[in-house]
């Protein structure tokens, strides 16, 4: 009897054991201090948002913001709006993408499927790369220099577009650069071997594929521009009137209309620096939306 | 359709790496051969000077000469693309394009060519995913994207965009050896069907799989470290597996080989 009982208990019993101190030690360690970092992480940015759109929402909700300037208003009366600096933020930033986008995938392109290799290649590259680390305020010196001092023109929306050029190419060149680097050469090849020639194997196969990690460096880099100010204070000078053209005269843009207005010491100042902080981070996140969108359209997908 | 190809005198170059001397064989129409050798040899190299995709790799390039039913395909003022629309190749591992579905990826070749038509198009789609023995799976889902489908079906519908495209002869690299073996012997089973219009040469690591599906074998084998490879014998399979002619052959076959 009590043998068969013997035989049927195992040799040995099952070796598992419960998790070891140490180890729901150091497991509870990492966790309190991931969600410690998360938590640190973020409360500036909520603080941040919240300190903004507090601040900046009275402004926000009177109709002459949207659709008036601040030409003829007085410095202590909360009336006109930023009409004229959306318009300024806006056109400026629309400008300079259209003219960065193009080149600066282009450049991309030409890096990667191109010169792959080549020195003329290895040395854009490099040069990109340091151009990428350029403050701005150099950028806007050395637009100052030539556009104004050497070939005489005036300052305008469109110098100030220049210098945000400078700033945005090399972060579209090497964000297009990565995202094209990432794109499995096989995808090439089935491409090729299907007989579709090499360019129209970037442009249906490699971009596409790449799409959606060109835009977002695109958005990084407008979010950027239409941040700046040191390239708008040198190139551009502020107006409080509407003026449509960029390239003739003053214009506003919503970081000039902070720096401006963050030296009025009236209560009228303190809600029109706000209300400008809370539109520009509004256009950005619009932009960032659209953005999101048309690299949906075309992502990857595998459902 | 399905035409000849006649290799002769093919040395073939990484650079300065020569890679593989002297090949010389015949692909007859209609027919399956199938490129086995140990690893490193350069049957997938061969494979891929057959339609030009090899010089897509920087700084590399062959010497002598392939002929498509008698005409040079790297004769003076030939259009690499041309050559491959005419001698289409399936690779090692599935690549449909990932940000197409099912119908786009079997068309992709003739839409990228240009025809816009959209009833010739889903006539294309269907005739060539019948052809390659998936249109059952995934008729209801063609506009679902390729990279959802299995392994092996993957691997069918790149055989399909291949096919789409009518090409006269088609090469397959190692084309299931990503694969299980019910999605192998669905692909062996498709070679077979596919013969009947497609001259096909196929690198296949798996003997067994040569012997199924092929009526001619080459063998090809290295002499020895950063030497190039070479075209040892090419010969029916029925006699490359049961007579070589040489000695290596019959060492590798029977698994006398390191
Ligand atoms: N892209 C490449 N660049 C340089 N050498 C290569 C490249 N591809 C293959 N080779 C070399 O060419 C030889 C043949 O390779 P491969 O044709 O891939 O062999 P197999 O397909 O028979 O295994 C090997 O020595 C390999 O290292
Ligand atoms: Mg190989």
């Amino acid at each position: 009897m009590s043998t068969e009982l013997e035989l049927e208990r195992p040799a040995q019993p099952p070796s598992f054991q419960g998790i070891s101190t140490g180890r729901k030690a150091k497991n509870l360690a990492a966790t309190v201090m991931v969600s410690l970092c998360f938590v640190v992480a973020v409360i500036p940015l909520v603080w941040v948002l919240w300190t903004v759109a507090s601040r900046g929402m009275e402004s926000l909700l009177r109709a002459d913001w949207w659709s008036h300037s601040l030409s003829g208003v007085r410095a202590n009366e909360d009336l006109g709006g930023a009409y004229h600096a959306i318009y300024g933020t806006i056109a400026q930033g629309l400008v300079t993408a259209v003219i960065a986008v193009p080149i600066g995938i282009l450049v991309g392109i030409y890096l990667v499927e191109y010169g792959a290799g080549t020195r003329f290649a290895r040395v854009t590259t490099f040069t990109v790369d340091i151009l990428t680390g350029v403050p701005s305020i150099v950028a806007a010196l050395f637009v100052y220099s030539v556009w104004i001092s050497i070939f005489g023109f005036s300052r305008s929306a469109f110098a100030n577009c220049l210098a945000l050029l400078l700033l945005m190419i090399p972060m579209v060149v090497r964000s297009t650069e990565e995202m094209l680097r990432v794109v499995p050469n096989e995808l090439r090849e089935a491409s090729y071997a299907l007989g579709i020639p090499k360019w129209k194997t970037i442009v249906k196969v490699v971009i596409p594929t790449a799409l959606s990690g060109i835009v977002t460096g695109v958005m990084l880099g407008v979010a950027r521009i239409m941040g700046e100010t040191a390239p708008a204070l040198i190139l551009m000078a502020y107006s409080a009137r509407i003026n449509m053209d960029i390239f003739e005269g003053s214009m506003a843009n919503l970081p000039l209309l902070m720096v401006k207005e963050f030296t009025n010491p009236e209560a009228a100042g303190f809600n029109r620096t706000w209300g400008a902080a809370l539109t520009l981070i509004l256009i950005i996140m619009l932009f960032n939306l659209a953005a999101t969108l048309v690299s949906r359209l075309s992502a990857v997908k595998t459902k | 359709m399905a035409k000849r190809i006649d290799v002769k005198d093919l040395n073939i170059y990484y650079g300065k790496f020569h890679a593989v001397e002297n090949v010389t064989l015949s692909v007859p129409p209609r027919s399956v051969t199938a490129f086995i050798g140990p690893s490193g040899c350069g049957k997938s190299t061969v494979l891929r000077s057959l339609n030009r995709m090899h010089e897509v790799i920087p700084g590399a390039r062959v010497d002598g000469s392939v002929l498509l039913d008698g005409a040079d395909i790297y004769g003076a003022g030939v259009d690499p693309v041309e050559v491959r629309r005419t001698i289409g190749m399936v690779f090692q591992r599935p690549n449909p394009f990932p940000t197409m579905s099912i119908r786009d990826n079997v068309v992709a070749g003739l839409r990228l060519a240009g025809t816009k038509n959209r009833q010739q198009l889903d006539e294309v789609c269907e005739r060539s995913l019948r052809g390659a023995n998936l249109w059952e799976e995934v008729k209801d889902r063609l506009n679902k994207p390729g990279g959802g489908l299995s392994g092996g079906q993957q691997q069918r519908l790149c055989i399909a965009r291949a096919i789409a495209v009518q090409p006269d002869v088609l090469l397959m690299d190692e084309p299931c050896s990503a694969l299980d073996p019910i999605s192998t012997l669905a692909i062996e089973d498709l070679i077979t069907e596919l013969k009947q219009d497609f001259t096909i040469v196929i690198v296949t690591h798996n003997m067994q799989q040569a012997a199924r599906v092929s009526d001619q074998t080459a063998f090809f084998n290295l002499h020895g470290v950063g030497q190039p490879g070479r075209l040892v014998e090419i010969d029916e399979t029925s006699r490359i597996f049961s007579n070589p002619s040489q000695r290596a052959t019959e060492d590798y076959i029977s698994g006398r080989f390191g």
